[in-house]
């Protein structure tokens, strides 16, 4: 269950982390797929003007695929939030689940869950991409899950 | 982006439930937090398809819960959505503000649950309550928010 919006969330922020493009290793690495699945939908980014892939040197997004990636990571931050925050799902899962509604959960949806949750103005630039969730949302579980 | 995966088992049936009753109790909430706000002389108008959309989403929900208990999962209390509704409520100060947020409410509703359907009729999973009640209840409700989306239309192309 990998989609486009995953793909531009990993290249995204693997080039925020490192200031360079993207490998396809580190791409399949943070997808979770083999280097030729990875292979196959970096191809349909640079064909749909979202990415631009130069060979020995790695993926860059495009000023477009850059929106759209932010896009998808502010819709992936509304998801864990709503997760946490409304439906009180554990930090041991809450990753995990958000990962799967982010292929399931329509845009104009997630607008609609912004309306109840407590979102920073600053995101998605809070999100970690370390632990793979809203920086400042960690503050916000209960206090025995936050120390760990 | 739409739900164009199948429906993987039965917790993230409920999940998706879960969701939908979500968007039935802030379908629910915001009606009436608008009704709050609006000057008498602005109530006219909108006051039935207000009162209609509450009473609707309330009964959606009523559907989704019972749903959600064959699962075995939790229902999500109205109480609490109407709390964080009224927290970050910003009040729309026109009817045409009012009208655009129901409108708004009833298509996302209704985009939700055809996505649903579709990712329900794509699995091929046994799921833990009868499909064919799952699916009728499920486009019941897709019916009424096609019929809501016509009704915030119509009122507002004759204003």
């Amino acid at each position: 269950m990998n989609t486009q919006r995953q793909y531009l969330k990993a290249v995204y922020l693997i080039q925020e982390g490192t200031d360079e493009p993207a490998s396809t290793g580190a791409i399949a690495d943070t997808v979770d797929v083999s280097p030729a699945s990875a292979n196959e939908m970096i191809g349909k980014l640079q064909d749909r003007g979202l990415a631009d892939h130069e060979k020995y040197k790695g993926v860059s997004l495009t000023d477009e695929g850059i929106v759209r990636a932010r896009e998808a990571l502010e819709t992936y931050c509304i998801i864990e939030r709503f997760l946490v925050e409304v439906l009180e799902v554990e930090e041991e899962s809450f990753r995990g689940e958000a990962e799967q509604l982010e292929s399931v959960i329509d845009d104009t949806v997630a607008d609609r869950l912004d309306t109840i949750i407590d979102r920073a103005q600053q995101c998605p630039d809070c999100f970690d991409a370390e632990t793979d969730m809203c920086s400042l949302l960690r503050s916000d579980l209960p206090e025995s899950e936050a120390a760990d | 982006m739409s739900l164009s995966y199948p429906v993987a088992n039965d917790h993230q049936l409920a999940r998706l439930l879960q969701i939908g009753m979500v968007l039935e109790e802030v379908i629910e909430a915001r009606a009436g937090k608008h009704y709050e706000t609006l000057a008498d002389e602005e109530r006219d108008d909108v006051e039935t398809l207000l009162e209609h959309a509450a009473t609707e989403s309330a009964r959606h929900r009523g559907q989704l819960e019972a749903l959600i208990d064959t699962l075995d999962a939790d229902p999500v209390a109205y109480e609490e959505i109407e709390q964080l509704v009224a927290a970050r409520y910003e009040s729309d100060t026109d009817t045409d503000g009012v009208l655009y947020d129901q409108l708004a409410n009833e298509e996302t509703a209704y985009k939700f649950y055809d996505d649903l359907i579709e990712a329900i009729e794509g699995s091929n999973v046994e799921f833990g309550l009868p499909r064919s009640e799952l699916l009728d209840t499920l486009r019941e409700i897709r019916a009424d928010e096609k019929t809501g989306v016509e009704d915030v239309t119509q009122l507002m192309e004759t204003r």
